[in-house]
């Protein structure tokens, strides 16, 4: 019966663990498989445990280069995003003006449409430019789906502002361009980054509207899209781990960071 | 993300600009938003009135397509890929539904039981984020693998044959069956229903538990009438969150399906990138978009929470 009401009392923190573990699974599958000296062209079955592949992370032809060029396409994505959209942030909360419900739900409605919608009426209207597809094309995608995604971001930062600082700033002396630089930027810099790591984050991810704008240029993604089709490379794995580490421990870093800020202030 | 969640309450981007904007012009704004929404206009509309205008025309990938207003496109679309819709809706249905059940306790241990841990599943929730989707939903065809321990262990509880009877799985095998596919679109969405959860669960007054427990509710009427109610706002951002992207999908379908999976993402790539049928591809992405749309309206007028989105 101990047992019955334990269970009953921690039925949540079960539950939630369980989903948690749900979550993680496949990462530990890829951490796992990122040792194993597969027989064949997959990897998905463990055959012997190995770390060729953490020696030459690069060793499969073509893998680093879409590697490299996804992390280029991110950066640029990145910045015209946050650029873009803080600027569409700031004037929708800052400002009253005509269309502001038009442009509200032009905003909207890029998150609310599935993607495959998206990427094929793209490419409809590169098809009918005549665009050459690749490179620019990605980008120009990218941006366009990371935009609304950082506005939104932005925009909570921004409404969650106190005008009265920027008036304080003003009270004593400060130019519009000053207070803009002192005062209104680094009190909106915790959500300009959260949008931009969003849409970091989206971009270097992205599949499905990079697999239709594309061209013939391989991006991360693609190139695992493909080697899904022609043989899986352990390195693969390896990239995946990697990844996953280098956000966890970069997380932990900036909180470790932040924290000991506070304890200085304080 | 946590974007729907974030939306204002609808009076609140008036006040600051209640007072007329000091030192700044009138045209600022218009300024400000330009680039940006020029950017939109030109990638996101204007693609969309092409793609409208694609659907209506008739002709060949040689001879050059012309606007003739073919409307019957789509009524063939419909009519010859109609399992396809159907099944990207329940699947979407099922996996949304899924993400809900699984999501909810997590995001309630997040919000009010993880104390100090609250920060480190958190990161734990948004670090996969960070590792290629399609690695992790590969990482899937290892634990389904045929055979494998997962497969294995439902076959010794006999779960598969309940699955297998309803047509969920066949034989004893679970990849390329709708279990494996929705298996995988519940594990691809689940954050994107867990972080609007938690936002609005983290905002809910602790003391509104105690004060009900004081009113001798039990734990279970506490949750049903105080705690779900007021975290009805991230159970509808998530479950649209979940459901759009899910019905649209093809990468779940392709890498842990069959040909008996496909869902209409998968027609609509294939008919773009490889038939290169525009007119229909056209066709069933427009659809494909009613149809989003038009749930997405019904359901939240049900929820009640128009304001929201």
């Amino acid at each position: 019966m101990a047992f019955v009401t334990w269970l009953r009392r921690h039925l949540v923190v079960i539950a939630g663990l369980l989903t948690l573990g749900y979550l993680l699974l496949p990462n530990i599958v890829v951490t796992v498989f990122s040792f194993n000296r597969p027989k064949g062209r997959f990897n998905y079955e463990w055959q012997e445990f190995s770390t060729d592949a953490w020696k030459d992370p690069c060793g499969v032809s073509g893998m680093c280069g879409s590697l490299s060029l996804s992390l280029q396409i991110a950066f640029w994505a990145t910045l015209g995003a946050t650029a873009l959209g803080t600027a569409i942030a700031f004037a929708l909360v800052r400002y009253r003006f005509r269309a502001r419900g038009a442009v509200n739900s032009l905003i909207f409605l890029p998150m609310a449409m599935p993607e495959v919608v998206m990427a094929a009426s793209l490419l409809t209207l590169f098809l009918n430019m005549g665009a050459q597809l690749g490179f620019w094309t990605i980008l120009v995608a990218h941006i366009m789906f990371c935009l609304s995604f950082v506005v939104t971001a932005v925009k909570a930062r921004v409404m969650s502002m106190d005008p009265k600082l920027e008036q304080a700033a003003q009270d004593l002396y400060a130019g519009p361009f000053q207070t803009f630089v002192r005062v209104t930027l680094p009190i909106a810099a915790p959500g300009i980054a959260a949008g931009a790591l969003l849409a970091f984050a989206l971009s270097f991810d992205d599949f499905i509207i990079t697999n239709f704008n594309a061209g013939s240029t391989v991006t991360f993604p693609m190139f695992v899209w493909g080697s899904a089709q022609r043989g899986t490379p352990v390195q693969i794995n390896v990239i995946g781990t990697a990844m996953f580490l280098v956000a966890v421990l970069s997380v932990l870093a900036s909180m470790v960071i932040g924290n000991r800020r506070t304890k200085h202030k304080a | 993300m946590s974007t729907l969640t974030e939306a204002p309450p609808p009076l609140a981007p008036e006040t600051p600009t209640k007072k007329p904007p000091r030192r700044r012009g009138r045209l600022v704004p218009y300024w400000l938003l330009l680039p940006g929404i020029l950017w939109l206009l030109v990638f996101f509309a204007l693609p969309m009135i092409y793609q409208a205008s694609t659907s209506v025309q008739t002709g060949s990938l040689e001879e050059g397509y012309k606007v003739t207003w073919h409307f019957a496109t789509y009524w063939d679309a419909l009519s010859e890929y109609w399992p396809q819709f159907l099944r990207s809706v329940a699947y979407a249905a099922a996996a949304t539904v899924l993400c809900l059940l699984l999501g909810y306790p997590l995001a309630y241990l997040i919000a009010f039981r993880a104390g100090r841990w609250r920060n480190l599943i958190m990161i734990l929730v948004i670090a996969p984020f960070f590792t290629s989707f399609l690695i992790r939903t590969l990482a899937w065809k290892t634990i389904l693998a045929d055979g494998g321990p997962v497969v294995g262990a439902l076959n010794t509880l006999h779960v598969l044959d309940v699955t297998s009877w309803l047509g969920w799985t066949s034989g004893d095998r679970v990849l390329a069956t709708p279990l494996a596919v929705v298996c995988g679109l519940t594990y691809n969405f689940l954050p994107f229903m867990i972080l609007p959860l938690y936002s609005s669960l983290e905002r809910i007054d602790g003391r509104l538990h105690e004060a009900a427990g004081d009113l001798y509710a039990r734990p279970a009427t506490v949750f049903r009438k105080v705690t779900f109610p007021l975290s009805m706002p991230g159970v509808v951002s998530g479950t649209l969150l979940t459901f759009i992207p899910a019905a649209g999908d093809y990468v779940n379908a392709d890498l842990l399906g069959s040909t008996d999976t496909r869902m209409v993402g998968n027609v609509i790539q294939g008919q773009f990138l490889r038939v290169l049928d525009y007119p229909t591809a056209a066709a069933l992405s427009f659809i494909l978009m009613a149809a989003i749309l038009v749930m997405v309206t019904v359901y939240i007028r049900r929820s009640g929470t128009e304001d929201l989105v």
